[in-house]
């Protein structure tokens, strides 16, 4: 295979890298002043990532002899990868503007560049060098994110917390991508999948698969591997919050989906065992520690957490539709946390200053009413409650999952659903029957109010009109893989 | 009619409406949301007399397959039309009822009421399985809501429990029908209906399906949602509570529970059986007991429910069109005995009984409103509680004696609480200066309950209107359970049939 075909296939990144390349300098010699340039150009930048996907179509296949991979599965979670960070990169400068204490820095669209390169190398990676590669890509530039806010010891706090766990996760991954090499000889996943399927019981393959699991678990937030989330998110500044939340996610999922599928597939039993518990245990226990929370953002984490386990859900079915149901349900996830984040930019006091109580949203159904029923719609759709478009995400993957025959495992993740509807109540309750507070300043901001009237659309019984185009397209995905 | 899109123009009508009210300041919310109601009225009764009595058993068919998995599948049949014809008849009552008493953010109240109406008219003529979810469900969002900001004191608390009792009774009810949808390879309500799930499988499906049924309906021990909703929501939201919400438990094991599971449902009647009988003897006491009007007539809402469920499951035609009737009659009765609440309550704020008295000589045509509801609701002949009820018992008579022996008792002690409530808020002395100082019933709350009023009797005196486009559904049900009907336990034998009816009639004249 000649280079020119090569990077042909590996265009989306090749834009990206390049791209954060030259706005590293732009940004080293312009200053802060460049802020603003830099974040219009970052956005060119990924959106001509997204083109570069586009162009290429429908054709695919494996570049620089088997190390990344460009197929129908990688595209879809690429292109919710880029349009999540080009959303992160709009909503900073409001935030940043009115917050008190440090300015963005043209280094924040730069650090999300590279980011999205690492990620679309962790969902494109089918081969373990690879996908460290991607992962340490994507998370040393989201340390540095997590941190942005240098003055805030908050922020601080949570890049370093973020950073020395992602560090231990890294090196239970690396130690779990060392056992599975020792074990089968190979770095490729078709490698590895024919190790699992000769010997899937060897000993050192099954411990291998628990460490690079609980690696790539680390890093959707879920549980056991998920305590870091509510600090990092707390802690980080929103528009930082709301990309953790959104396109790492989509990534890290796209990427175990892979892993589990690709590399895995024969040792399917195994791993389900360990999908199911992760799954089960992120579904209750993101739902019974939310109920605590006095903070929207740390609130949103648990939500996350939630969230991740019900994806999970569709994994453990381990079937063309299960994989189609996780992309579904990140698709419909992404849209509904980032449009709640779009609801937590907005929650400023007279002095413009940011406010995450949960308590201060009290009667915004009247302060507001249109912003507290965009935020209504979000949290039941995050519960899952029809006719919003987030019950289509959980159905897919209960529907996937029943398909499958585990029927005990829908029936406990189904009336677990029932808890974190408890929390999402909650929000609603305080802005719809609570007395008003003190309540927002009103923001003038045209781009955050347009993309939080989309968010809401899409997450609206509307949505439901997009399911023909959203199941042709994750099925496609979906068969790319199995 | 045929090709015009009614169903879907009846669903749209409150959506635009809803959505238009919040735009507008309160005065022009009110009258929209009227208008709205009544218009969607008009087109029921269009839907009524467009509907072909013995003509096709679905009827208004509508089918688009707008959303991949599953389509916008709309159709009736008589029970759905009645439902239908419930719910539309309801809402403009509702809308008058809170006409003046609901002064706090009106655009969003009404457009609560008209999301409400949208859904139950969806919910009832879905045929889709999952279409039918979404609209099931989607109902709890508007109730949540209108229980939360315009309920009493403890508005918080009943509006949880509302939300998350019910929604945990439908959740596994969504994976039962994740599983059929997946093994009969459709999604369409008729041609499951027509599909036969082996019987061990029915057994758990016809139990997810009653987990939620049975909450939705409510069945005792599941019912304790209801006196706390009731309780907390304003007049209009119990209306409209007990009127259609309760109906969608009854709606859902008439169209699902019977015929999909039919083996299951013979095998698990005893169990409706059982919890019927307690919920009638059990509840119809607590009610005698009660001290707030709303409390007392929450829980007779539970009893009455529980005449439903025995009827349905007696596996014959007295039953089955028994419990439809009785589930209209409670819809229009209890309905009416809300807003008879809210009449007072508006007076004098407060829903104590002991705060009333004597209200006959100082409300005349109340007070003559109030005895027709309280005993349509005891099921006093020449109203509709007494053709519901009479055929719900009669057909459960044929299957179990035991469970109408017992039910039966619940028609003594529904006449018990009743007049007692009755007799302490219409008769007496008049308890003070508060009461005397009343008013009786105003233009407008007149054209609430002159209309509830009327159906009441016309359901009493001819329920031939009401029964005739359901007939024809009966018997399909009828021919669909058939293979799986239970024994009855009187044991007619076939030479002394002439003894077994004399004692059955004898039976009934007790009533």
């Amino acid at each position: 295979m000649s280079y020119a075909a090569n990077f042909a296939l590996v265009l989306p990144e090749l834009v990206l890298s390049l791209g954060a390349i030259a706005l590293m300098m732009v940004s080293a010699w312009g200053g802060p002043q460049s802020t603003r340039g830099v974040s219009i150009a970052s956005i060119f930048v990924l959106a001509g990532a997204i083109v570069a996907l586009a162009a290429r179509g429908a054709g695919g296949g494996d570049a620089f002899a088997g190390l990344y991979r460009a197929d129908a599965f990688a595209d879809f979670a690429k292109v919710l990868i880029f349009v999540a960070a080009a959303v992160s990169i709009v909503i900073a400068p409001g935030f940043f503007q009115r917050t008190a204490g440090d300015d963005l820095r043209p280094e924040y669209p730069v650090l999300i560049l590279l980011s999205s390169a690492g990620m679309g190398l962790m969902v494109s990676a089918v081969d373990t060098m690879t996908l460290y590669v991607g992962l340490e890509l994507q998370s040393l530039a989201a340390y540095v994110l997590a941190s942005f806010m240098r003055r805030d010891t908050r922020s601080a706090e949570a890049g370093l917390k973020y950073f020395v766990l992602g560090a231990l996760a890294s090196g239970i991954l690396l130690y779990g991508i060392s056992l599975v090499y020792g074990f089968s000889g190979t770095t490729s996943f078709n490698g590895i999948a024919d190790a699992y399927r000769t010997d899937g019981r060897a000993l050192g393959l099954v411990f291998g698969m628990v460490f690079v699991l609980a690696g790539i678990a680390f890093k959707i937030a879920a549980v056991p591997f998920h305590m870091w989330t509510p600090d990092v998110y707390e802690g980080s500044p929103t528009p930082v919050t709301a990309f953790f939340a959104s396109a790492p996610k989509v990534a890290a999922m796209g990427l175990f989906v892979r892993v589990a599928i690709e590399a895995m597939g024969p040792a399917a039993d195994a791993w389900r065992q360990i999908v199911i518990f992760s799954a089960l245990a992120s579904i209750v226990l993101g739902a019974v520690a939310a109920i605590g929370q006095s903070n929207v953002k740390r609130l949103l984490a648990y939500s996350s957490i939630n969230n991740v386990g019900f994806a999970l859900i569709g994994l453990a079915a381990g079937t063309r539709e299960g994989v189609a149901s996780v992309l579904a349900y990140m698709a419909i996830y992404i849209v509904m946390t980032l449009g709640s984040f779009l609801v937590v930019l907005r929650m400023r006091d007279e002095a413009g200053q940011p406010l995450e109580a949960i308590g201060s949203l009290s009667g915004l159904s009247r302060t507001q009413p249109g912003l507290a029923l965009a935020m209504a719609t979000f949290m039941f759709s995050l519960a899952g409650i029809p006719p919003l478009f987030g019950f289509y995400a959980k159905f897919a993957v209960f529907d996937a999952a029943v398909r499958a025959g585990l029927f005990p495992l829908a029936v406990i993740g189904i009336v677990s659903s029932v808890i974190g509807a408890y929390y999402y109540l909650r929000i609603v309750k305080t802005m719809y029957f609570d007395e008003p507070a003190a309540g927002y300043v009103k923001s003038g901001d045209r781009v955050e109010a347009g993309l939080l009237v989309i968010a809401a659309l899409i997450v609206s019984p509307l949505g439901y009109l997009s399911i023909p185009a959203l199941s042709a397209w994750t099925g496609a995905a979906a068969r790319s893989l199995l | 009619m045929s090709g015009f899109p009614l169903l879907s123009l009846m669903i749209a009508i409150p959506a635009i409406a809803a959505m238009a009210c919040l735009l507008v300041p309160a005065e022009t919310a009110r009258r929209m949301a009227l208008g709205a109601t009544l218009l969607n009225l008009l087109l029921g009764i269009v839907l009524w007399t467009g509907f072909e009595i013995g003509g096709a058993r679905w009827q208004f068919v509508e089918n688009y397959a707008l959303f991949g998995r599953f389509g916008w599948a709309l159709g009736i049949d008589g029970f759905a039309l009645l439902l239908i014809m419930l719910s539309v008849f309801l809402m403009p009552i509702c809308i008058g009822a809170s006409w003046r008493s609901v002064t706090q953010r009106v655009p969003e109240y009404m457009a609560a009421f008209l999301v409400t109406e949208m859904l139950m008219i969806g919910t009832f003529a879905a045929q889709d399985l999952f279409l039918f979810y979404i609209f099931f469900e989607a109902g709890l969002i508007p109730m949540y809501l209108i229980i939360g900001i315009w309920g009493g004191v403890n508005r918080i608390y009943a509006s949880y429990k509302f939300f998350l009792y019910t929604l945990l009774g439908s959740v596994v009810m969504l994976i039962a029908m994740l599983y059929m949808a997946a093994a009969a390879g459709t999604s369409s309500i008729p041609a499951l209906m027509a599909y036969d799930f082996p019987a061990s499988v029915q057994t758990w499906l016809w139990l997810a399906f009653f987990a939620s049924f049975a909450v939705k309906m409510p069945m005792w021990p599941v019912h304790t949602w209801l006196p706390d909703a009731h309780v907390q929501a304003p007049t209009a939201g119990s209306v409209i509570l007990a009127g259609v919400l309760l109906k969608l438990g009854g709606y859902g094991f008439l169209r699902f529970s019977l015929p999909m599971f039919p083996e299951a449902s013979a095998q698990l009647a005893w169990l409706i059986f059982a919890l019927s009988a307690v919920a009638v003897i059990y509840t119809s006491l607590v009610a005698l007991v009660q001290a707030d009007m709303k409390k007392l007539i929450a829980y007779s809402s539970v009893a009455h429910m529980a005449i439903v469920t025995i009827g349905l499951f007696a596996f014959n035609r007295q039953g089955i069109e028994g419990a439809m009737i009785v589930m209209l009659s409670h819809g229009l009765v209890s309905g009416a005995l809300f807003l008879c609440v809210g009449v007072i309550y508006d007076r004098l704020h407060t829903r104590e009984i002991a705060r009333y008295g004597g209200l006959s000589s100082i409300m005349p045509r109340y007070a003559v409103f109030f005895l027709l509801f309280t005993m349509a609701s005891i099921g006093l002949p020449g109203t509709s509680g007494f053709v519901g009820e009479f055929l719900s018992l009669m057909g459960t008579y044929q299957l179990s004696t035991w469970t109408a022996l017992l039910c039966t008792t619940g028609i003594i002690l529904g006449a018990a609480y009743a007049l007692y409530l009755y007799r302490r808020i219409a008769f007496g002395p008049i308890k003070s200066d508060e009461v005397r100082g009343m008013s009786d019933l105003s233009t407008r709350e007149l054209w609430l309950l002159a209309p509830v009023a009327a159906v009441v009797m016309w359901m009493g005196v001819y329920p031939e209107s009401f029964l005739a486009p359901m007939r024809g559904d009966v018997a399909a049900l009828l021919e669909r359970v058939d293979r799986a009907t239970p024994p009855s336990d009187s044991n007619p034998t076939a030479g002394r049939r002439v003894a077994a009816a004399t004692h059955a009639a004898s039976g009934e004249a007790h009533r």
